[in-house]
Order: structure tokens, then C-alpha cells, then sequence
């Protein structure tokens, strides 16, 4: 292998500088260009002409700022991109505008990178662009950070101000979730600790910028391993029909059976084809455009999406998203837009806003519009089942973007709180969510509380139907809207049909967590009070119900429910006369994180009222439910 | 479990990814073959993104001031690679905007015989081979880049472009340019090159100290000072070289935003 080939092995990677306006960003650039020998010859000397001849003092940003308007109003208008190495590595700068008008750009840039530098002014601090920045970077999945507080020679290099600073931007990072890797102080216009130390700053022992940079790793392409293939295309150039697509994610070989979401089809992988390769491909990964031949005739369309069995992505009509909105105009609840998640595109409707998150305090805000450039969490819902993940398990077909008329006007990725029944069949394939004109927001306005779901779960005995009752009576006598949807009591009409078995009590617990939906949608609160022994299926009844659904644990020992037994059902039970009794013959999963855990063997039923009572208050009652920060 | 981690597949991949959206979403589709290196490798991809066929027109705008090379070139390929040929004429540099320096004149007429084309087959989209190290404007493009209805680029506002989510709908009458190399290098298609055997013309190789980087109207095109006369040594030599790869173009040199005027009202 040649030294060529080893270069051309290593590729480049990909940084964005982001931050406040005029807070640094293209001196940083100039000067990082000018340090590591990367303009071609003859740039300097033209932009410092081109500014003598416009009667300008030179700064280093000229180099970066090709636009003639850009000159003119001194602020980048769109990003730019150029390439320069260190000794480590090759590098593509991404300067993306500061100036929060250009925020689209910005994404746009930003969006694209592998790492950030942030650039904060020493004298100006963390302003707002800053947080929206450092935010957006999050959101974007850019985590590989480094501060940079520039301007350093404008507090006489003063080592407790940048400390300040430090503490300040620290703070912010840590509660959205990023841990930069350094927190630099600099002096861009003077190249102070770009790619030399420098005297004034040497109380400093960290790294400079471009040490900063070569510790940066190259984002690993995908760390989902489940096969996703979302169908690009049909050809039909001859006799063969070429399913086409990039795989985000996983491995596909000939032979494989795939199936493809949301419609359910499958087919037999034939052949891998592919023009101008040196062998016939028998598998082919993630970040690879191909083109599939399937043995079996089946009717597939662009937007399917290609997986193994077993592994499947979610199948909903229903989606909780976190979303930048870059409309002009506010979004707005009951507004149709299309989502394109991959390469599939289907109409939606905004269901409910559910907060709008302030980037500056973190807080979440109740409203009923996203105004331009916000951030909020929100209800999608749609006439067809879409197939999609959840982020934070793949990254690429857990996100997507919002498009109102011909115009991307968003970003979103899905979260885990994603709203829905998984269907495998597609049953409800034609039925259209037609909105509620009347909705939560007017409903919980009116109720002095919002809909939402308690969900006690627990073994039998443990004191859950006790609970509820009395919950549901003070609750009712306090002026809320409660219902409580009580296991035994729904058995005996709705789910009149069902039995114990797994699948049954699967069945079970899907249409009590509808029911209580509705309920929620109705402006109620709905206690349940079902055994639910299996974490899966309260997960899907969280699903189901959406971010307003809680968990409480009602917890007593086994020994203590067995010796309670208010309705003689241990004992039918270890006499064998009910079969799958949850606790003496049939598992039951304790909650892992439940919202709230209650311990009715260790304190009284007064005792676990008043905390039930309280909880309710914090996070149903309109007065409270602003103060709930971001997640 | 692999990822596709070799620098040539990602970019290869990521072309494919593109040129099959544009000829998914845009039609009538055609793509501008200039017979340059990068144009070259273009149509290769298109023929790897639809398995040995190009599925839409390639068209050459031709100022009829190319080297002949370039002519001989095009005639032999066009036929090999089983192209749909468009040739197009261009107006008489005097119909150009006199207020343009001499070579940026020039290179409008190349501008004016586009949208000619473009106009008389009816292009909804066209696909160019432009690249964003090449030039500090063309940096600045998008891969799905919106033009009104003359052609013209508004940079100033730009569409959103993340996560490979193109624009990829329009209101009637706009005209889309697709740039599917976008995020290639000048290196980095000389080793695709490589790579794949891809023929071009060899004015690119260094006679008697002297090769073209880049190619355009023989008038207004220079070669620069080069001993590479082989594909390896054109990569070694752009490893290390400082000179910008249009030091050739003498339009980008007459005033320094020429280069986004001629972009703002339709060059490529």
C-alpha cells in the first residue's frame, strides 16, 4: 500500500463552529487556516488587497467571507465549508451563521458535522445563540464538543473571569446532556492557543484548539445493529424489478427474508446487483446504496421499510416527536403537514402540543403554537400507520422532517413516549384520526387539570383496588374529573371474553389502556387498577396512552398480599384450582423506574393517600404543571 | 457487524443516494456532461446508481471553444457509454451583459445556451457536477438547489438540508439543479478515477511542464506548471499543492464576486 492510498484511507472529519453572533467565529477560522498552512497562496494577500481597496482595516474573518453581502453586513449569511489538516488528521470546517435569522443555515451546516466547536466571547458570555446553538447540536446528534472563549486579550487574559465562564457554559451543557471535551481560552485575532500556546494564557494547562480537534473521534456510522432499508425506489431497466435503498443501518446477504414495514409484506433476498464491482455481492452493509432482486413477486413501494423478523421498528399512526420548527410561521395545534421519516412520506396532523421547551431556562411551557425557530414536544397523528424508531435506539430512521407545502419547515427525531398501538396486522389501515375540536388544552383549561392516566400496578392484594377507590372519592369531592377502570370490574363486560393466558392478559391490558386514552383525552384522570404483571405490557399500555401515562408501584410483599388474601384467591391458587396466578404460579415484574413507588406492607393507607394525593397535584393540577422542566 | 467505512464507498454511496432521489422526484430529468473529470465521473455514478444505464438525457452545452480532445472525446464515449446525447448551442458573446470583465462575458454565453436548452426540452431539474472545495460561492450550495423561474439562485435564502432530507417538492415552474458531488474533493475524484478506470481526456496530464486542472473554453482556460503526467502523480501533486484548483479560470480572477454574479443568474 502506498502512502496515497493510506491518506485516501483516512478521510476527513467533518467540525462545525457555531455560537453567538460576532462572538469569533470566522477570525477562529481565518486563523486556524492561516496556523495549520491550508489557504491556497495568494488568498491572503488578495483579501488583505480587496480590503485595502474598500478602506477596511483587515480582520481574519475576510478570509472565510466570500460573499460580497456578507462583507457588507459583517455577518455569514449561509455556511461555508473548507478544508485544512492538522498532523493528525484532514479536517472540513463547517461555519455555520450565528445570527439567529439564519438558523436554517446554521441546522443545515451543523447537521452535517462530526464534532463542534462552540465559540463564546470572554467579555460577552453565554448569550442566548449560545444555548440555542449548543441545544440545536444536541438535537442534530452532534455530542463531540469543545468551548472555545475567544476574546481572551479583552479581559487581560484574566484567568478567574474565564473560570465564570467555564462554570456558566458547564452548567448549561451538563443539563442538556453534553459533556464537552474541553473548555479552551483563546485569542483568535492574535492566534493564542489556536495551534501555539501562548504566553498570556499560559496559567491554562489544557489543550489548544487544534489538540482539542485531534481528540475528537470519527462518529461511528451507526451503533443500531438491526438491519433498517428504507425502499428509495422500483427499477425496471430489463426483465429484473430493483428494490433500491441505502441501508442505515445493519447487514443484509442474500438469502435473507426481509419483511417490510408498515404493510407487513416479505420476500426472499435473491441478489445483491451492482454495475462495475469486481465479484458478485452476497451481503452488503450499513452506508451502502444497493439494489436488491427479491425471489417471490411482491408489491413494494418507495417508503417500505426493509427489516429482519423479529427485529422489527415500531408501526403507529400515532408519534411523540421533539421538534425545531423553522416555519415563518407559528405552528399551530390541528395544522396537516407531511413527515418524511427515510424515504417515507405521509401526511400528519399536529394532535397536541404538548410543551414548548425555553432553550434558555430549560423550562417547559404549556402552549398551544410553536413559534419560529422554537423547540417543543408534540403529537403527531396520521391517516396510515408509519414505520419508524425511536432515536435513541436508530438514529436514522428515528428522525425525520415536517414539510407544509413544498418547504421543509422542521426537524424531529421520535421519542421513546412515541404514541400508538405497534399494529402488525393493518387493520386500522383506513381509519382517519379526525381531531377533537374541542382539545386537552381547552378541556384541562376548563377542568383546572389535565387528562392523564394512573397506572397501579402490583400483585394481588397488594391494596391497588383499595387505593383507587379512595382516591378516586377525594379526588372527586377536591372538583377533579377521576374514574377509576378497575381490572375485576372491566372483566366483567368489556373484557368478558378474555382468559388468563399470556396473550390474553396481553389483550387485557391493550383495551384498558385504550379505555383509559379515552378517558385522558376526555379531560379525566383514569385510575387503573390492574395486576399488569409484565413490564412489556405496561410498556405498550405507556404507548398507548402517551406522555401523560404514570406508573405507580403499589408494593406489598408476597407474603403479606398471600395472608391479606381479601378474596381467597391465593388460596384457590396454591390449591390448584387458578391456574397462572400471578405471584404463586405466574411471574410478576416489578416496575424498574415507576413515576411513584407505594409501600402498603411498610405504611398505612392513610399514608399512601396522602402521597398519591400530593402526586396528583404536581402533576395533574393546572396551577402546577408549568413548572415541569425539560426531560 | 460493518459499516461502510472506506472514504471512496461513503462518497460513492452518498452520490447514488442522491441521483437516485433526483430521478425519483424530478422529471423530465437531465444531466450536464462537460466532458471534464468531474462530469465524467458523474455519469459513471449515474450508470452505478441505475445498474449500467444513464435513465435520462446528458446534456453538453457546447460554446464550440473546446479542444478538440474534448470534441473526439465526447463522440466516442457518448456512443460507448450509450448516452442519450443533447448538444446545445450558445448565443454570440456580444449578446452577453457588457458589464461583465472580457472572460466572465465569455463564460456567460455558456449560461445563456443553458437555459436555451433547458427551456426548449422542458427540464424540470438538471443534474451538475460541482463540487464545494472548488470554488468559496460554490461552497455555499445546496445538494437540491432551488432556481426561480430564470434560472436565477437566490442565496440569500437557501432551503433547510440535514439528515440527507432534500427538497425535493416545488411549486410549479421552479427549476431544480442537483449536485450529487457536492461533498467530493479534487483529490477525491482523482482517486475514484483511479479506482474505477474512468476514462478522460488527457489534456489533464502534464507535456512539457505544463497540465490543465481544469478544463473550459480553450480561450479563457491556461494550464499551470505540472510534471504530473500520470494519475498517480496528479494525486501525489494535489496532496501538497497550495495553488487553487480554478487558477486556470480567468473569470474567477477579473473581480472577486464575478464568480457569484455569473452563479446568481444561472452558472453552474
Amino acid at each position: 500500500m502506498t502512502d496515497t492510498h493510506i491518506a485516501a484511507a483516512e478521510g476527513s472529519l467533518p467540525i462545525v463552529i457555531v455560537g453567538h453572533v460576532d462572538h469569533g467565529k470566522s477570525t477562529l477560522i481565518g486563523r486556524l487556516l492561516i496556523d495549520t498552512g491550508a489557504l491556497p497562496e495568494g488568498k491572503l494577500e488578495s483579501v488583505k488587497a480587496m480590503a485595502r481597496r474598500r478602506r477596511m482595516p483587515f480582520e481574519w474573518s475576510f478570509v472565510m467571507d466570500a460573499f460580497q453581502a456578507e462583507r457588507d453586513q459583517g455577518i455569514t449569511i449561509d455556511t461555508t465549508r473548507i478544508a485544512f489538516q492538522s498532523e493528525q488528521r484532514r479536517y472540513v470546517i463547517i461555519d455555520a451563521p450565528g445570527h439567529k435569522e439564519f438558523l436554517k443555515n446554521m441546522i443545515t451546516g451543523a447537521a452535517s458535522a462530526e464534532a463542534a466547536l462552540l465559540v463564546v466571547d470572554a467579555e460577552e458570555g453565554v448569550q442566548e445563540q449560545t444555548r440555542r446553538h449548543a441545544y440545536l447540536l444536541n438535537l442534530l446528534g452532534v455530542d463531540q464538543v469543545a468551548v472555545i472563549v475567544n476574546k481572551m486579550d479583552l479581559i487581560g487574559h484574566d484567568q478567574d473571569r474565564f473560570r465564570d465562564i467555564e462554570q456558566q457554559i458547564r452548567t448549561y451543557l451538563t443539563e442538556i446532556g453534553i459533556a464537552p471535551s474541553a473548555v479552551i481560552p483563546i485569542s483568535a485575532r492574535h492566534g493564542d492557543m489556536i495551534a501555539q500556546r501562548a504566553q498570556a494564557l499560559d496559567w491554562f494547562d489544557g489543550p489548544t484548539v487544534l489538540e482539542a480537534l485531534d481528540g475528537f473521534e470519527p462518529r461511528n456510522a451507526t451503533k443500531a445493529q438491526q438491519l433498517r432499508l428504507p425502499i428509495q425506489d422500483v427499477y425496471k431497466f430489463d426483465h429484473r424489478r430493483l428494490f433500491a435503498g441505502r441501508i442505515e443501518s445493519g447487514r443484509l446477504t442474500v438469502g435473507d427474508t426481509l419483511t417490510f414495514a408498515p404493510d407487513g409484506k416479505t420476500g426472499q433476498v435473491a441478489s445483491i446487483e451492482s454495475w462495475n464491482t469486481p465479484a458478485p455481492q452476497i451481503s452488503a452493509v450499513a452506508g451502502q446504496s444497493v439494489a436488491i432482486t427479491l425471489r417471490d413477486d411482491v408489491f413494494i413501494e418507495r417508503g417500505a421499510l426493509a427489516h429482519h423478523q423479529g427485529t422489527a421498528p415500531r408501526t403507529s399512526n400515532r408519534l411523540y416527536v421533539r421538534l425545531f420548527w423553522l416555519g415563518a410561521d407559528a405552528l399551530s395545534v390541528g395544522e396537516t403537514l407531511r413527515l418524511k421519516i427515510g424515504t417515507n412520506s405521509r401526511e400528519v396532523q399536529v394532535q397536541r402540543i404538548d410543551r414548548v421547551i425555553d432553550v434558555e431556562s430549560l423550562q417547559g411551557l404549556e402552549s398551544d403554537q410553536v413559534p419560529r425557530n422554537g423547540v417543543a414536544e408534540v403529537e403527531l397523528a396520521s391517516r396510515d400507520p408509519i414505520a419508524f424508531d425511536e432515536y435513541d435506539k436508530h438514529p436514522k430512521t428515528g428522525r425525520g422532517v415536517l414539510i407544509k407545502d413544498y418547504d421543509i419547515v422542521a426537524g424531529c427525531i421520535v421519542l421513546p413516549g412515541a404514541l400508538g398501538q405497534n399494529h402488525a396486522s393493518s387493520a386500522t389501515k383506513n381509519i382517519f384520526l379526525t381531531p377533537n375540536r374541542v382539545d386537552g388544552a381547552v378541556r384541562a383549561e376548563k377542568n383546572g387539570h389535565r387528562g392523564g392516566v394512573i397506572w397501579l400496578t402490583g400483585l394481588s392484594g397488594a391494596g391497588k383496588t383499595t387505593l383507587a377507590m379512595a382516591l378516586e372519592a377525594i379526588l372527586f369531592d377536591q372538583g377533579y374529573q377521576v374514574v377509576v377502570l378497575d381490572g375485576d370490574n372491566l372483566r366483567h363486560g368489556l373484557n368478558g371474553d378474555l382468559g388468563f393466558s399470556a396473550a390474553e392478559r396481553t389483550e387485557n391490558i391493550r383495551r384498558t389502556a385504550e379505555v383509559a386514552r379515552l378517558f385522558q383525552d376526555a379531560g379525566t384522570i383514569a385510575i387503573v387498577s390492574l395486576i399488569s404483571p409484565t413490564r412489556d405490557d405496561r410498556d405498550k399500555a405507556r404507548d398507548i396512552v402517551g406522555p401523560s401515562f404514570h406508573e405507580v408501584h403499589v408494593h406489598a410483599d408476597l407474603s403479606v398480599c398471600e395472608g391479606r388474601d381479601p378474596k381467597g384467591l391465593y388460596a384457590k391458587a396454591r390449591s390448584g384450582a387458578l391456574p397462572n396466578f400471578t405471584g404463586v404460579d405466574a411471574p410478576y415484574e416489578a416496575p424498574t423506574k415507576p413515576e411513584l413507588h407505594i409501600d402498603t406492607g411498610g405504611e398505612t393507607v392513610d399514608q399512601s393517600l396522602q402521597r398519591l394525593l400530593t402526586f396528583v397535584e404536581n402533576n395533574f393540577s393546572k396551577s402546577r404543571t408549568a413548572r415541569r422542566g425539560a426531560a | 457487524m460493518g459499516t461502510l467505512t472506506d472514504p471512496l464507498d461513503l462518497l460513492e454511496s452518498e452520490s447514488i443516494y442522491i441521483l437516485r432521489e433526483a430521478y425519483g422526484r424530478i422529471a423530465p430529468l437531465g444531466m450536464l456532461w462537460s466532458l471534464g473529470k468531474d462530469s465524467n465521473v458523474m455519469v459513471w455514478l449515474a450508470r452505478k446508481a441505475f445498474l449500467g444505464h444513464v435513465p435520462f438525457p446528458v446534456i453538453h452545452v457546447d460554446t464550440g471553444k473546446k479542444f478538440p480532445e474534448m470534441y473526439a472525446f465526447r463522440e466516442r464515449y457518448a456512443k460507448e457509454w450509450g448516452l442519450d446525447l443533447l448538444t446545445g448551442e450558445c448565443p454570440p458573446v456580444d449578446e452577453m451583459d457588457p458589464s461583465l470583465p472580457p472572460a466572465a462575458r465569455s463564460a456567460a454565453r455558456k449560461t445563456a445556451g443553458l437555459k436555451t436548452l433547458i427551456e426548449s426540452y422542458g427540464f424540470a431539474g438538471v443534474i451538475a457536477g460541482i463540487r464545494r472545495d472548488e470554488e468559496a460561492v460554490r461552497a455555499k450550495e445546496r445538494v437540491f438547489s432551488p432556481r426561480g423561474g430564470d434560472s436565477r439562485w437566490n442565496l440569500r435564502d437557501q432551503p433547510p438540508e440535514f439528515w440527507d432530507q432534500f427538497k425535493t417538492d416545488f411549486a410549479p415552474g421552479t427549476h431544480i439543479r442537483v449536485h450529487p458531488l457536492l461533498h467530493w474533493t479534487e483529490v477525491d475524484i482523482w482517486r475514484y478515477i483511479r479506482r474505477e478506470n474512468i476514462p478522460i481526456v488527457d489534456l489533464y496530464y502534464a507535456k512539457n511542464g505544463m497540465r490543465y486542472r481544469s478544463l473550459g473554453d480553450q480561450d479563457i482556460t491556461h494550464p499551470v506548471p505540472s510534471d504530473a503526467a500520470t494519475i498517480d502523480d496528479v494525486i501525489a501533486e494535489l496532496e501538497t499543492t497550495r495553488t487553487a484548483e480554478r487558477t486556470g479560470r480567468a473569470m474567477d480572477h477579473e473581480a472577486e464576486d464575478v464568480f457569484e454574479r455569473l452563479r446568481s443568474s444561472g452558472y453552474m
